[in-house]
């Protein structure tokens, strides 16, 4: 997993509330390989495309928010469905980090697991940042998620709360079964215990 | 009330995560023991993946796995399906479970059926346990006292190889349902009324127990209807404290423990609900008497309205964000504000999904069909295999015929819509299932959430229409 420290680049505002993860990838799409050279085109592709496969105005199809890789984002994004494709899709995209007020719990969950980092900052916040840069096209933002400072497109600093295991799992770019391994003396003893007490489980 | 100090007594969740840590971290974070996995078709490909990394499946006896997003409800076996990616995605399973000997109810076998109706069937969800799924529907198994969750793919895959899990103990809300819940109405309604209370982001981040008088007055499977959609509601987690109904449905199923074990479970199970003692982060309280049948407008599931209710007016709304999503939803669903919910014309009603599939939510729909005919398309489709044989038996399917539906194979049909069965753009349907987002039943299409009574009264009358005034 590509570890995740300083990363600076174009964004884009998604000024969607509530947005479900049957936007960022249409359930249809789910059977698909992650590395379908196609993949890019599904994230958010009913906003993006006409049944025609045409491109709509949709923002991100818009020069140069077309280039971004961070996501700015409204409230709830990525609610609904557990589905790991809607991060795989971001992924294809080479989108690196989300920005919004409140994620899906799974959603949130499947970012971290993959090296995306999804960054909780205000909803206030997020907004003036979305209006920002809606006035300025292609502004970037810069994080660093060691100091866990979000830098806006005026220079406006904002810091960020993470959990502490997240973050060293997304600096260091950390896979969980690895992570998990190194316990396997407790889990053994664990389910030796487990196993004895709990009969009727097994 | 918010962030009571803490006292001694633990919560009915708090029971269950604690008995399952295996290292906790002083981040918060714990290593979890995963008791129980359930897999559908559509993580066929997270078995080739572990192989191809050289990872084993720990626990293969703890693993239970059935076809059903991906299952077109006119097949009844594989060879019914065409080549493509719905046969590629079935076969897929069937050779995982060929190679590594899991339990697998294939289409062929009586017990298949939507993932989330076969583990409670099956007596594979107990109280007490953890179960996942990579499923957010999962949050369905808490109505028996099971800490179940949803989980993404690199999860999946993670507990398939440790059969651990890495989770940080989530704050737990408590949803009190008290009074007692009108004729007529269903276990959709409550939970429609409460996600339309605390909003689609009202539950992240939390834990939901529910308690309540209308809540134990439920049936295991309208427990089942709540638990289910509490992820519409932004938590993962839906468990509702198991009791004598929950022992008596869990009681002589295949994979419940029997004799002495069934002793031991018990014993174990009689100590879970929260302690009076217990303090939640958050309490919210509902009413059951004041609940409506309940209709969604939006795309969002806490775009709701009581059936003698209008189109709301987005106008009124302060949150401007907010506003714009609700102009948004409108616009998408073709309606006007004002529009009284029962002059909206319906195309299609969809009767099924792990919300409202099992044999309670189908007799409630006969009730409303019997001695009628449908005036739209419409579809039922049984949750699982045996609960279509009960249906059979007890003749509804004879009364879903006679009224002009088409009665199906059990999968998730119609709700993800990626079998075959899809709504054309434009049309608008009258759903029991889970989610309207936007496309969520094909592209372009328009859903509205409902009971199972409520879909058969706009079934047969071609609008959305209170289905107190058509139960015979």
């Amino acid at each position: 997993m590509q570890p995740f420290l300083r990363f600076s680049a174009v964004a884009v505002p998604i000024d969607i509330p509530n947005c479900d993860t049957d936007q960022i990838i249409p359930a249809r799409f789910l059977r698909r390989a992650k590395d379908d050279p196609a993949y890019a085109r599904f994230l958010l592709h009913d906003l993006r495309f006409h049944a025609d496969d045409t491109e709509t105005g949709f923002i991100f199809n818009q020069i140069p928010y077309s280039d971004a890789q961070i996501l700015v984002c409204d409230i709830n994004w990525g609610c609904g469905s557990s589905r790991e494709a809607a991060v795989n899709a971001l992924m294809a995209n080479h989108i690196r980090a989300l920005i919004a007020p409140t994620f899906g719990d799974i959603h949130y969950s499947n970012c971290i697991k993959n090296g995306l980092l999804p960054v909780r900052l205000s909803a206030a916040n997020c907004n003036h940042i979305r209006i920002q840069l809606h006035e300025s096209p292609g502004a970037t933002i810069a994080i660093d998620l060691e100091e866990q400072v979000v830098s806006g497109p005026n220079q406006k600093s904002y810091n960020f709360d993470i959990d502490s295991l997240d973050k060293i799992r997304l600096l260091n770019g950390l896979d969980d079964i690895s992570m998990t391994l190194e316990h396997q003396t407790a889990i053994e003893a664990f389910e030796q215990d487990y196993r004895k007490n709990n009969r009727w489980i097994f | 009330m918010v962030n009571t100090p803490r006292s001694n007594g633990k919560t009915l969740f708090e029971k269950i995560f604690d008995r399952h840590v295996i290292v906790a971290r002083e981040s918060g974070d714990a290593l979890l023991f995963i008791d129980r996995q359930l897999i559908h078709d559509l993580h066929y490909r997270s078995f080739d993946e572990l192989q191809a990394a050289g990872q084993t499946i720990r626990y293969p006896d703890q693993l239970f796995a059935t076809p059903d997003h991906s299952v077109p409800t006119t097949a009844k076996k594989l060879t019914d399906i065409p080549q493509g990616e719905m046969h590629d995605t079935i076969a897929g399973l069937q050779r995982a479970a060929d190679r590594i000997g899991f339990t697998h109810f294939d289409m062929t076998d009586p017990r298949h059926g939507i993932v989330h109706v076969v583990g409670p069937e099956q007596g594979i969800t107990l109280p007490g346990l953890t179960l996942v799924c990579g499923d957010s529907h999962t949050s369905t198994h808490g109505a028996l006292g099971c800490l179940s969750f949803g989980i993404g793919s690199t999860e999946v895959k993670h507990v398939l190889a440790t059969q651990t899990l890495w989770q940080r103990k989530p704050r737990n809300m408590r949803i009190t349902v008290d009074g007692t819940l009108g004729p007529g109405l269903s276990a959709k309604d409550i939970i429609l009324a409460i996600i339309r209370h605390i909003g689609a982001a009202g539950g992240t981040g939390y834990a939901i127990e529910y308690a309540g008088s209308a809540i134990r007055q439920l049936s295991i499977e309208g427990r089942m209807t709540i638990s289910n959609m509490t992820i519409e509601a932004g938590a993962r987690f839906g468990i509702i404290a198991p009791d004598d109904k929950t022992l008596e449905y869990v009681y002589g199923r295949p994979h419940a423990p029997t004799g002495e074990k069934w002793e031991e479970a018990m014993a174990y199970w009689r100590t879970l609900p929260s302690d009076d003692t217990a303090v939640f982060a958050k309490e919210i309280n509902i009413n059951a008497a004041a609940i409506e049948p309940t209709v969604t407008w939006g795309n969002s599931p806490q775009f709701c309205v009581g059936i003698s209710d209008v189109v709301p007016d987005p106008t009124s709304e302060t949150d401007l964000s907010i506003r714009a999503n609700m102009e948004s939803a409108l616009t998408y669903m073709d309606l006007l504000p004002g529009t009284p919910i029962n002059k909206i014309e319906i195309d299609r009603v969809f009767i099924g999904s792990c919300t409202n599939s099992r044999i309670e939510d189908l007799r409630q729909a006969a009730e409303v069909f019997k001695g009628r005919c449908v005036v739209v398309p419409t579809l039922v489709v049984p949750g699982s295999g045996l609960v279509k044989s009960e249906a059979e038996r007890e003749g509804l399917d004879r009364i879903f015929i006679d009224a002009g539906a088409q009665w199906r194979e059990p999968g998730c049909s119609m709700c993800v819509a990626i079998n075959g069965d899809v709504l054309l753009p434009g049309q608008r349907c009258a759903s029991t299932s889970n989610r309207n987002f936007q496309g969520r039943q094909g592209m372009g299409s328009r859903t509205h959430l409902v009971s199972p009574a409520m879909a058969a009264a706009a079934a047969v009358t071609g609008r959305f229409t209170d289905s107190r005034q058509l139960s015979s």
